[in-house]
């Protein structure tokens, strides 16, 4: 019993490496993979260990706006605008962009593939009544979600049973759809990486309404005096430096580059 | 079908390869589950102990509201302990939120109302058969709750394996105040959910079998090692 309590005891001795900084991403940055050649490089130049927490862009800013992180990288502009005007954040920069894809059943009922806009899109699946996923978390890509359909005139709370808000990440949401045979709205890179595929296809892509901005926005020490500001600091040089842009310009699945770099230098 | 004969290969090939990843996040779930379990129960050994042989006032509405404690959800669990270590919470200053420790402390909430409330059943038996003896022996509360311990150890195990399945199987609390971080605070579950999410349900199949091979490795360590289930040892 004592060597048990020691074991246990030897256990609670986790050290904390000196360079560490904390990150707040969203899935749909994650499940890309981005981040997986993204934090070797990222040590590899600077010594900073990024660790990453993977939630929805709403949760994030709530992270970012308690200082449990040291920055934030998310995608939806007008809350990053909204957390850096409130004081929690120091700035907000933009680093990459990709951009949403409209996923749907291969048979695409609705019809909307030869649809010019997302917006018409949008409208052909409303008008046919399918199945339709929604992240309905709140996250950068369900904001974006209802800024669509609020371009294609429409509001999801009118919308009957055949709009289903699931509360629940990219990859979730996308076996939700798969098992449904449903449209949702997904990122590209998640679509890529998904390897639950079903019956599902790639059906819309390509309307600039539909282009995925991040931004990074460190933690503002002002409000937060523990925030590793220095290594935020590192990280943001690095991520948009030209080590940087040549590591996200040059990320590829299948064959096909899915963030583009557009920091201003 | 097709998809547990994936998952019972990708199990086999993790662990025949001895994956360095599983390796870590399987110690760390080990390290969690384990430190939870010995803090818990040395809260709640003593306490379910000394609740069977106490009579005090509000004995009755303590052990029901016990009970009730079993069935807390872990995620409630876990977004309370969440705002109490967040940097704006009360124990901010103590940076443990996304640290092991933290894991530790919301299992500990999680498990000790079940170790405590099993302990309480098996000790209100033996104690109607050491009353008489102990009360006549003059010894201190104290030391009877040891005794009781001591010749009840081996109804306490069940117990205290059934807190250690809890803890081990938990998922929820520790995704909140644990963050799921790669390397630092991934565990087997928080693993399986996140594979889960990237539609690998091979993988995150198999790493359920690890899950469930390490629960009954765990289980047969620890009664080896308490030599319960021989013969003439009953």
């Amino acid at each position: 019993m004592r060597a048990l309590i020691a074991l246990v005891l030897s256990f609670f001795g986790t050290v904390v490496a000196a360079d560490t900084m904390r990150l707040a991403v969203t899935t749909s940055f994650h499940n890309s993979g981005l981040s997986d050649v993204l934090l070797p490089a990222v040590k590899e130049d600077t010594g900073l260990d990024v660790q990453l927490l993977v939630v929805g862009t709403g949760q994030a800013l709530r992270l970012g706006q308690a200082g449990d992180v040291d920055a934030i990288l998310v995608h939806s502009k007008a809350a990053e605008e909204a957390f850096v005007a409130e004081g929690y954040g120091t700035h907000r920069r933009e680093i990459m962009y990709n951009d949403f894809v409209l996923i749907g059943p291969a048979s695409d009922p609705a019809d909307i593939k030869d649809a010019t806009t997302a917006s018409e899109a949008l409208q052909k699946i409303a008008e046919a009544q399918v199945a339709f996923v929604s992240r309905g978390d709140d996250s950068g890509t369900h904001r974006k979600e209802r800024a669509l359909w609020e371009d294609a005139s429409l509001d999801p709370e009118q919308f009957t049973e055949w709009y289903n808000a699931v509360g629940a990440g990219m990859g979730a949401s996308l076996n939700t759809a798969s098992g449904l045979d449903a449209y949702i709205l997904s990122d590209r890179a998640s679509w890529l990486k998904f390897a639950n595929k079903g019956g599902l296809a790639m059906l819309f892509a390509g309307d600039p309404e539909m282009f995925n901005q991040y931004g990074y926005l460190p933690v503002n020490p002002e409000r937060h005096p523990h925030v590793r500001t220095d290594a935020a600091q590192k990280l943001e040089d690095w991520l948009t430096s030209s080590a940087g842009q040549s590591v996200i310009d040059g990320y590829q699945i299948n064959g096909e580059k899915l963030f583009t770099f557009n920091a201003v230098p | 079908m097709d998809d547990i004969w994936a998952g019972l290969l990708a199990a086999f090939r993790l662990i025949v390869t001895l994956d360095d990843d599983l390796v870590e996040i399987t110690l760390r779930s080990l390290q969690v589950s384990l430190t939870a379990l010995v803090v818990a129960s040395v809260i709640a050994l003593p306490f379910g102990t000394w609740l069977a042989i106490r009579r005090f006032r509000f004995r009755r509405a303590t052990i029901a509201t016990l009970n009730a404690l079993m069935g807390l959800p872990p995620v409630v669990v876990g977004l309370i302990v969440y705002l109490l270590l967040s940097r704006s919470g009360p124990f901010g200053v103590m940076g443990l939120l996304f640290t092991p420790t933290a894991m530790i402390v919301a299992q500990v909430i999680i498990i000790t109302p079940l170790i405590a409330s099993l302990t309480h059943q098996a000790m209100r038996e033996l104690w109607a058969e050491y009353h008489d003896l102990l009360i006549s022996l003059n010894t201190t509360p104290a030391q009877r709750v040891m005794t009781l311990i001591w010749d009840g150890r081996r109804a306490l195990l069940t117990g205290a394996l059934a807190g250690f399945g809890r803890a081990i199987g938990e998922v929820g609390a520790i995704m909140i105040v644990g963050g799921n971080i790669d390397n630092a605070t991934r565990v087997l579950t928080t693993a399986i959910a996140l594979e889960t999410g990237k539609g690998d349900f091979a993988l995150a199949l198999g790493l359920g079998f690890v899950l469930i091979a390490l629960a009954l490795l765990v289980n047969f360590a620890i009664h080896a090692l308490s030599r319960t289930e021989r013969e003439g040892t009953w």
